[in-house]
Order: C-alpha cells, then sequence, then structure tokens
C-alpha cells in the first residue's frame, strides 16, 4: 500500500476531488496548510508594497493499493495542474498496514 | 416656550446622547478590525473601560470642571470649587429656561458625557498592540478626567478661549485634535511594534484580521455622527439640525472618495482602509463648523480631508511612528483642518477668524502635549508604558487578560 501525499492549491480542490471519484478512489483525509514557495502574491496595506511566499494551500493523504497507485498519482497530476508557479507536489510513501476501525479488517480489506 | 416644543428639542438631544453613545462601537469595531487577532480583548477591554470610568469621572468632576459658569467675559481659563464634586441640578434645570429650551440639565450632562471619553478612545487606536493596560487605565484616569474638561471649559465652557471669538461647533479641537495630541505623544514615547519597520528603517505593512469589522465600525462612526454633529446644535431646531446634518454626510462622502482617489493614484491600488480613513478625516473636517458651511464647501472641505488623510499616513510612517489605525492623521491633522476651515470656509470665514482659530488650535496644543507629555513621561519612567518583547509577540490578550478573543478559530 501507498500513502500519496498532494499539495494542490485550493482552488483546484473541487476538480481533484471530482476527478478521483471518477477513478474510484473515494475516501481521502484533506487540510488546508500555509507553506512557504516560490509563488509571490504582491499585497498593498495603507500605502506599503509587500510580497508573501506564505501561501495557502491544501493537503491530500491518499492511501491506495499499490495498483491504485499509478492512475491515482496520474489523476491528480492532471487534475491539479495550471501551468503556473505553485501548482503543488505530491510525496509517495510506502504504507506497512492499514486498518478499518468498524470491522477490524486489515490489508487491502482495510482501505477499499 | 411651547413645553411640547420643549419635549421635541429634548427628545432630539437624547436621542443625539444615545447616538453619540453608540460611536464607541464603532471605534471598537474599527480598532480591532486593523489590528491582530491576539490583541482583540485588550483593545475591546480598552474601549470598554473608557465608556464606563470616562462617563464616571465625568459625573464626579469632569462636567463641573467643564462648565464652571465662568463671569460673563472674564475670559476664565480655570475654576473649580469643593461644590463641584459629583453632578447636582440647578433649580432651573428641568424647564426651557436652563438651556433656551434646548434640552434639560440631565440631558446636558449625559450628552457632554458621552463626548468626553471619545478623547481617550483615539489614544487608544494609536498605542494598540504594545501599550501596558495598566498604565493605559490611568493615562485615560488622568486626560479624560482632567485634561479634557479644562480645555473644554476655554471654549465650551465659555473660557477665555470663548471670549475670543474662536469657534468649534462640535469638537474638531476640542474632542479630536484632543485626543489626536495625547495620540501623537503617546505613539512618540511608546515606539512602534516589532516587525513594522524594518532594518533599513523601511516600514512594513501588518494587516489588520478583520476589514469587514473595520468597514462595520467607520460606518456606525458615521451613523453616530448623525448625533455627534446633528446634537451639537442643542436643540432640535429644523433648519439648523437638517443642514448640519447635511453638511456632515456630504463632508464625509467626499472625503472617503479623495482618499480612495489619493490613494490609488499614489500606491496603485484600491484599499479599503484608505477609503475608510478618509470617510473618518471628511467627519472630523466638518466638525468645527457644520453649521456654518454651505454644502459645497463641505464638500470642498471633505475633499481636502480625504487628502490630508492619505498623505497624513504617509507622513507618519516617514517619521517612523507607528499608528495601527491613522489615528494621528484622522483626528489630529484633520482637527486641525477642520478647526482653520472655519476661518475660510463658510459663514463666519475671514483674516481674522482664521488667526483665532489658529491661536486655538497652538494654545490647545502645546498643552495638550506639555500634559499627555508629562503624564505618558511619568508612566514610562515609573511603571513603564510597553509590554515586554514575549508579550507583544504572544498577544496581549494571553499576558494581559489571559484570555483568547477567538477560542473556537485557529489563528495564522
Amino acid at each position: 500500500m501507498k500513502q500519496i501525499e498532494a499539495i494542490i492549491r485550493k482552488s483546484k480542490f473541487d476538480e481533484v476531488k471530482k476527478a478521483l471519484h471518477g477513478i474510484e478512489v473515494n475516501f481521502f483525509s484533506y487540510w488546508d496548510v500555509t507553506g512557504v514557495g516560490n509563488e509571490k502574491q504582491g499585497h498593498v496595506y495603507r500605502g506599503i508594497s509587500y510580497s508573501t511566499t506564505d501561501i495557502q494551500r491544501r493537503y491530500l493523504s491518499i492511501v491506495v493499493s499499490n495498483e491504485f497507485l499509478e492512475k491515482t498519482v496520474n489523476t491528480i497530476l492532471e487534475s491539479a495542474y495550471t501551468g503556473n508557479v505553485g501548482d503543488g507536489k505530491i510525496f509517495v510513501s510506502e504504507v506497512k498496514e492499514a486498518y478499518r476501525i468498524r470491522t477490524k479488517e486489515s490489508g487491502q480489506a482495510g482501505i477499499n | 416656550m411651547d413645553s411640547g416644543l420643549f419635549t421635541a428639542n429634548n427628545v432630539w438631544m437624547m436621542l443625539a446622547t444615545a447616538l453619540v453613545f453608540f460611536m464607541h462601537t464603532g471605534f471598537a469595531f474599527l480598532e480591532i478590525g486593523l489590528t491582530r487577532s491576539k490583541n482583540t480583548i485588550n483593545i475591546l477591554f480598552k474601549n470598554i473601560f473608557i465608556i464606563t470610568v470616562g462617563l464616571l469621572l465625568y459625573y464626579a468632576w469632569g462636567f463641573n470642571m467643564m462648565y464652571p459658569g465662568f463671569e460673563e467675559g472674564s475670559a476664565g481659563i480655570f475654576q473649580f470649587s469643593m461644590d463641584s464634586f459629583g453632578i447636582s441640578a440647578p433649580e432651573n434645570g428641568m424647564t426651557p429656561e436652563y438651556a433656551d429650551g434646548g434640552y434639560t440639565w440631565w440631558t446636558d450632562f449625559l450628552f457632554q458625557g458621552m463626548f468626553a471619553a471619545t478623547a481617550a478612545t483615539i489614544v487608544s487606536g494609536a498605542v494598540a498592540e504594545r501599550m501596558k493596560i495598566g498604565a493605559f487605565m490611568i493615562f485615560t484616569v488622568l486626560y479624560v478626567g482632567l485634561v479634557y474638561p479644562i480645555v473644554g471649559a476655554w471654549k465650551w465652557g465659555g473660557g477665555f478661549l470663548d471670549s475670543w471669538g474662536f469657534y468649534d461647533f462640535a469638537g474638531s479641537t476640542l474632542v479630536h485634535s484632543v485626543g489626536g495630541w495625547a495620540a501623537l505623544v503617546a505613539i512618540a514615547l511608546l515606539g512602534s511594534r516589532i516587525g513594522k519597520f524594518g532594518e533599513d528603517g523601511k516600514p512594513k505593512a501588518i494587516p489588520g484580521h478583520s476589514i469587514p469589522l473595520a468597514t462595520a465600525g467607520v460606518l456606525i462612526l458615521w451613523l453616530g455622527w448623525f448625533g455627534f454633529n446633528g446634537g451639537s446644535v442643542l436643540s432640535a431646531d429644523p433648519e439648523l439640525t437638517s443642514l448640519v446634518l447635511v453638511t456632515t454626510c456630504l463632508s464625509a462622502a467626499a472625503g472617503g472618495v479623495a482618499a480612495m482617489v489619493l490613494s490609488f493614484v499614489l500606491y496603485k491600488n484600491l484599499d479599503l482602509t484608505m477609503f475608510l480613513n478618509g470617510i473618518l478625516g471628511g467627519l472630523v473636517g466638518i466638525t468645527a463648523g457644520a453649521d456654518l458651511m454651505s454644502p459645497n464647501e463641505a464638500i470642498i472641505i471633505g475633499l481636502i480631508a480625504g487628502l490630508i488623510i492619505v498623505l497624513g499616513v504617509a507622513l507618519v510612517d516617514k517619521l517612523k511612528l507607528d499608528d495601527p489605525v491613522g489615528a494621528v492623521a484622522v483626528h489630529l491633522i484633520c482637527g486641525i483642518w477642520g478647526t482653520l476651515a472655519v476661518g475660510i470656509f463658510g459663514s463666519m470665514a475671514g483674516g481674522g477668524q482664521f488667526m483665532t482659530q489658529l491661536y486655538g488650535v497652538l494654545i490647545i496644543g502645546v498643552f495638550c502635549i506639555v500634559t499627555s507629555g508629562i503624564i505618558i513621561g511619568a508612566l514610562k519612567a515609573t511603571v513603564g508604558i510597553r509590554v515586554s518583547k514575549e508579550e507583544e509577540i504572544e498577544g496581549l490578550d494571553l499576558h494581559e487578560h489571559g484570555m483568547d478573543a477567538y477560542p473556537d478559530f485557529t489563528n495564522d
């Protein structure tokens, strides 16, 4: 099993979510994060210009079986893309075990 | 006088009293909106302290100190006796004889009482996010308790400025500049917030945490000004009150637009907070002469006030002073402008009047700088006026009050 962590634009979230549902990936967690990166946003406040590299993003955490890995990553790569600096990142890591709390099943049955 | 007319006048004055009272909500919202949420409780606490303690001080001696009943033409400066403590209505206080039938003595006390605390509120915004609450409370008691009524007596109490012909309809100088001078002295002695000025001396932006609240605050203040200026007619005189409301609103609108346009021209952005400050600048600017100006003149005064706002905020930054809400630009500089405008526009315009206005501005300026300097300087030397660095970074709510303004939300 693999964990996919994707940091995407908040504005792309609905599209990514819909695309993931489209390939039968229906379970994941997400939360809003602030990050530092290359994208700069110009602000002006009472005559003072400043740019901030603190950017708001959404962080998704998806655990999938190995067969689903490539499909899921490609889906995210396509649906979260804009072509501008700041589109985000995807990290893949190994997951040792997964459980479904309600039934206490583990392994593949734990994540489907 | 017809008792119905006396009643009508008094009802309007009581309504005006309520409107001026409501301005404290406006100040509170504006101040917290333009500052960070870690200091929100502290700012609200200051504002509530001002309303409550300010009124009690006015009851205790402020009202009598401000209206000591100087002898006609005595050019009085200060008059106070042991009888002046506490309030007691004169014999004719509840009759039309008291104030030409404009209001009762009770109304007089309360209406004026609502103005008194405003001077300290102005300072509250300027010193936000870094002043010790204890020191601020002591300052408020001394400034609202003594300086404000003494200055007020010089004009509204019939003192020497009044004998000279100095004119301040609703308090551009007596309220707004009095607060503004203290705000200027306070921020000079207090220093700027950590992170406001970079190592190169350039100012940095510290954005407020709730622009919606700031906007609501300004609109509430504008509403309150219907009472602040409308009630300063001191009766429900249909022509004067309706004229005053018109000049007040036109000046506010013009001030906002001028500030918005100038800040766009200078900074290439449509800054809402400048727009809001411009409205306030227009309101303060018309306050000295709202009953003297024609609508056209009111608009001109407002436009100039709006320009002053934008330039004033930049000037304060240039002087390396930190004024989170623009109090100095709005209340001090526009307060001076409004006072001088009485000599330039309207039915009292003239070289002589302008000089009288100028003398008033200067004398009151010196007095306020000296008194606020002594009070704040003494506080600085004794109990200290500035919170520690850790307190400032973690927020005054936590350290001065042990509270969280938004415990349910996570703050950035």
